[in-house]
């Protein structure tokens, strides 16, 4: 089997005085999609510290009633702060870390179709994020939310430039997504090894396949809003301020045609990683692979017939609001039905209670709670009562933690010893675990209660309400705990990267092309790649007599 | 009476639950519905998962278990249940919509509301009663809320009634309400509006239509000119200071449109939008500086001396 080759200087150029250990410069000057990948992991992590923090002093001025720890300029900017990092700076970055250093890994090419467009695209997210945070030294950081709805969002109603760097940085880093999808589709299209078929792509490659061109098409409502506001800020345009002929709910429109496939861009990555850590540690083919593929399609295309949904308090009329409804039920489906892909993945296995495995059987069950409170809010009545309280706040964050987080921890803990050639520390990683899940549940399960007692959500400070005082407190110990369990996780990882016991290629008896080479893999991924006859041809390679080509009876 | 109606109110939390309204009911019904369907998956899925990893667990030196890639009338079973799932509460829903969000068919709205950053503002058609704040309503009657916004996009909800409804600047939006019983109702703004977004509560004074009636008409006489020096000197000074150019009060010449209503502002049991108790302590404070007790309220400090701030307190406070 020949693999993909790269021109890649093996050998240091002559006359050239230059050492081949650079340190922080060969970071910086890198175009190696696994360097560029560990550097968004990274960039990630000090996003999810920074956002992290503002959402401590978030939950320590809300921790008693009428509290003045805070005021409420501060508060509002936090909050705002909080939302866009820990969405546009942490989630996407670490997805885009895990896609960029895998994706090659797994469909056995030596690098992206275009490193140098993959460094572009980093460096503009991390410069994007840079801007963003600027603004606090600017004058203010943005204040209006994440998703910044007009017109709070023009000049009049939030004078600091916040607005304006929220724009910029969002701009400048949705540059660079765009760009890494594109980079990301051609990838999988053009540069999985010769004998790789489409049908026998590792799960993970075909979510961020889908994942990639959902971005591709969400991106632009995004940008053109961001443009359309920088307008009306900077050039006094009037798209969505009333007074000037505009529209306020125009706003809505274009960020949640961007916003609803966003809360799936941030999904559909996870249920890739699943797809892969189910398997491994139940010792069994992923059960039902083509429906996974079909359900993730399903879930792409639907995604945008839903984005009413967050809008169905707006005065829209029944009909928009019913024909919107159908479609995000539709959607629950492929959404839901693959938590029983994965219960049946793991029936009848030979299931080994790994870190990642136990996030991945945590999610099953967080992910639901979070799924169905989902579903909720498709039944307009109950959203009309429900939407913009705690109740949503508990409910995005048990799909943003349950789901995408725990995807995350779930591949961090698979395919770290991949990364690094360095083993975890098991037993602290399951403090970590059991820490991180208690300190979830207990910031967030309260919160469904708060919403139904009637706490709308996004306000600095609350009355002294029967049980709102209580509830609250529980909610901020809880971020506590997570926030200690985050800071013992940074523990594990710097602690297994500097002494960590030596990781073998393949420490879980895993599938997949990407365990096949060294840990960590060299500069050049391969210098072979093992044929590929199915999904799973490293379990071939290792069981010829049983492999999966074999067979005739591939229910999948 | 007022008093202890409130009184009555703030002893319980109001919760989505405590429906006063055949519209909040109808919500409740549906919800009760949901929340037993979604138990039982839920607890579906927390039994198998539980199961599955108890009795699926690796023992030691095992064997590969047996390589079973899926099964296509399972899979089309676990699509299928939850699409009749989806079919049932799709209508339930629908027809739950229907009932308490009909077609307005040309009626007229009853009261309109209008949000301003970051207090309520009441109009009643028919007569000329504007009041702020605190929201009379009257019982046993099905009644049309006309919901707009001044400035940026507040949000109009009180979990007892049922539905919110968003107030969009150059927007009508409309809601049905019934409400079964007197008694005072909270609720708040539900879309983030910049600032003192969390103090901007809502206070919905419900009255049997006798009570209602009597309100309204004493709402519709002039206020009754205070009677002692202290409130008279207020009064001037209200008059003559930039006071008036933003509030209103019936009978006299302050007819700003800027800030709330003031005509019977003393009747009122709190201030700032359910912020403080209505007092004369909590309005010389508020009147001594605004930003320190609100911040981004749009009422600036006024440097008023001491014994302004007393008078104009007395005279407010006096607008019963």
């Amino acid at each position: 089997m020949k693999a993909i080759n790269l021109p890649e200087p093996e050998k240091p150029i002559p006359n050239l005085s230059v050492s081949n250990n650079q340190g922080l410069l060969q970071w910086i000057s890198s175009v190696d999609h696994k360097q560029i990948g560990i550097m968004y992991l990274w960039l990630s992590v000090l996003f999810l510290v920074a956002a992290g923090c503002e959402i401590l002093l978030v939950r320590i001025q809300l921790a008693v009633p009428n509290n003045h720890f805070l005021n409420p300029e501060v508060y509002n900017q936090l909050f705002t702060m909080h939302g866009t990092t820990m969405i546009f700076f942490v989630a996407m970055p670490a997805i885009f870390g895990f896609n960029t250093y895998l994706v090659p890994l797994m469909i056995g090419a030596n690098d992206m179709a275009y490193p140098r467009l993959n460094a572009f695209s980093f460096w503009m997210t991390f410069f994007g994020g840079l801007l963003l945070y600027f603004s606090f030294l600017a004058g203010g950081a943005p204040d209006a939310g994440w998703f910044n709805y007009a017109p709070l969002n023009q000049y009049n109603y939030s004078s600091s430039p916040g607005v304006d760097y929220y724009c910029s940085g969002l701009l400048i880093a949705g540059i660079g997504t765009v760009t890494a999808s594109a980079n990301f589709v051609v990838t999988i299209l053009k540069y999985r090894v010769n004998s790789m078929s489409l049908k026998q792509m590792p799960l993970f490659v075909w979510m961020i396949l889908i994942n990639s061109f959902l971005i591709l098409a969400a991106f632009p409502s995004l940008n053109a809003a961001l443009v359309m506001l920088l307008f009306d800020r900077q050039l006094h345009a009037h798209f969505f301020s009333v007074q000037g002929g505009g529209s306020a709910i125009l706003w809505q429109h274009l960020f949640w045609l961007f916003g609803h496939p966003e809360v799936y861009i941030v999904i559909l990555p996870a249920f890739g990683i699943f797809s892969e850590v189910f398997p491994v540690y139940s010792r069994k083919p992923i059960f039902g692979y083509t429906f996974i593929i079909a359900s993730g399609m399903a879930i792409a295309l639907l995604a945008f017939g839903v984005w009413i949904h967050h809008m169905f308090a707006t005065g829209l009329g029944n009909t928009v609001n019913s024909f919107f409804a159908a479609s995000s039920m539709l959607i629950g489906i492929p959404t839901g039905v693959k938590i029983f892909n994965w219960l049946a993945t793991m029936h009848g296995g030979a299931i080994r209670f790994k870190v990642s495995m136990m996030f991945a059987i945590a999610f099953l069950i967080e992910f639901t709670i979070g799924g169905l409170t989902g579903i909720s809010f498709t039944l307009v009545p109950i959203d009309w009562q429900l939407t913009d309280t705690y109740y949503v706040v508990a409910h995005l964050h048990f799909v943003f933690i349950g789901g995408t987080l725990f995807g995350l921890f779930s591949g961090l803990f698979y395919w770290f010893p991949k990364m690094s050639g360095r083993m975890l520390d098991e037993k602290l990683s399951k403090w970590f675990f059991w820490l991180f899940v208690l300190g979830f549940n207990t910031t967030f399960l309260v919160q469904h209660a708060l919403g139904a007692m009637g706490m709308a959500r996004r306000v600095y400070t609350y009355p002294d309400l029967p049980g709102w005082g209580i509830l609250n407190l529980i909610s901020t110990i809880g971020g506590f705990m997570m926030a200690i369990a985050t800071g013992l996780l940074v523990f594990i990882i710097i602690t297994a990267l500097k002494t960590g016991e030596k990781a073998t290629r393949d420490p879980w008896d895993a599938n997949t092309l990407e365990w096949t080479t060294s840990s960590p893999p060299g500069l050049k991924n391969f210098d072979f790649v093992i044929p590929v006859k199915s999904t799973r041809p490293f379990r071939d390679l290792k069981r010829p007599d049983d492999a999966d080509w074999k067979k005739t009876d591939n229910n999948g | 009476m007022i008093v202890t109606l409130y009184l009555s109110a703030i002893n319980k939390a109001q919760s989505i639950f405590d429906s006063a309204s055949p519209q909040a009911e109808k919500i409740n019904r549906l919800s009760y519905g949901f929340l037993t369907v979604a138990a039982g998956v839920l607890l579906l899925v927390v039994v198998l998962t539980v199961y599955i990893t108890i009795k699926f667990r690796s023992k030691e030196n095992a064997s590969e278990p047996r390589q079973i890639t899926g099964n296509r009338k399972l899979e089309i079973l676990m699509v299928s249940f939850p699409m009749v799932l989806v079919v049932i509460f799709f209508f339930w829903s629908l027809n739950t919509m229907n009932a308490i969000n009909p077609d307005r068919a040309g009626q007229k709205s009853d009261i309109i509301i209008t949000g301003h950053q970051w207090w309520w503002e009441a109009v009643y058609p028919g007569s000329k009663v504007i009041t702020a704040n605190e929201i009379h309503l009257p019982t046993g009657r099905k009644l049309l809320l006309q919901l707009n916004s001044a400035d940026v996009i507040h949000d109009w909800w009180v979990p007892s009634f049922g539905a919110k409804m968003d107030m969009i600047p150059g927007m009508d939006n409309f809601l049905w309400v019934t409400i079964d019983k007197p008694g005072i109702y909270e609720g708040t703004c539900s879309e983030f509006c910049g600032e003192q977004h969390a103090w901007m509560r809502i206070m919905v004074v419900a009255q049997n239509p006798a009570d209602y009636n009597k309100w309204l008409l004493a709402h519709t006489i002039k206020t009754t000119i205070p009677n002692d020096s202290l409130a008279n000197k207020g009064e001037v000074i209200f008059m003559n200071s930039s006071c008036s150019s933003c509030h209103s009060i019936q009978g006299t010449v302050a007819a700003g449109m800027e800030g709330p209503n003031l005509t019977h502002f003393a009747s009122r049991q709190t201030m700032l939008s359910g912020m403080m108790d209505n007092n004369p302590q909590n309005v010389e404070k508020w009147l001594t500086n605004p930003q320190k007790i609100k911040p981004g309220a749009h009422m600036p400090r006024f440097i008023f001396s001491k014994d302004s701030v007393r008078a104009i307190t007395a005279y407010l406070t006096q607008l019963k």
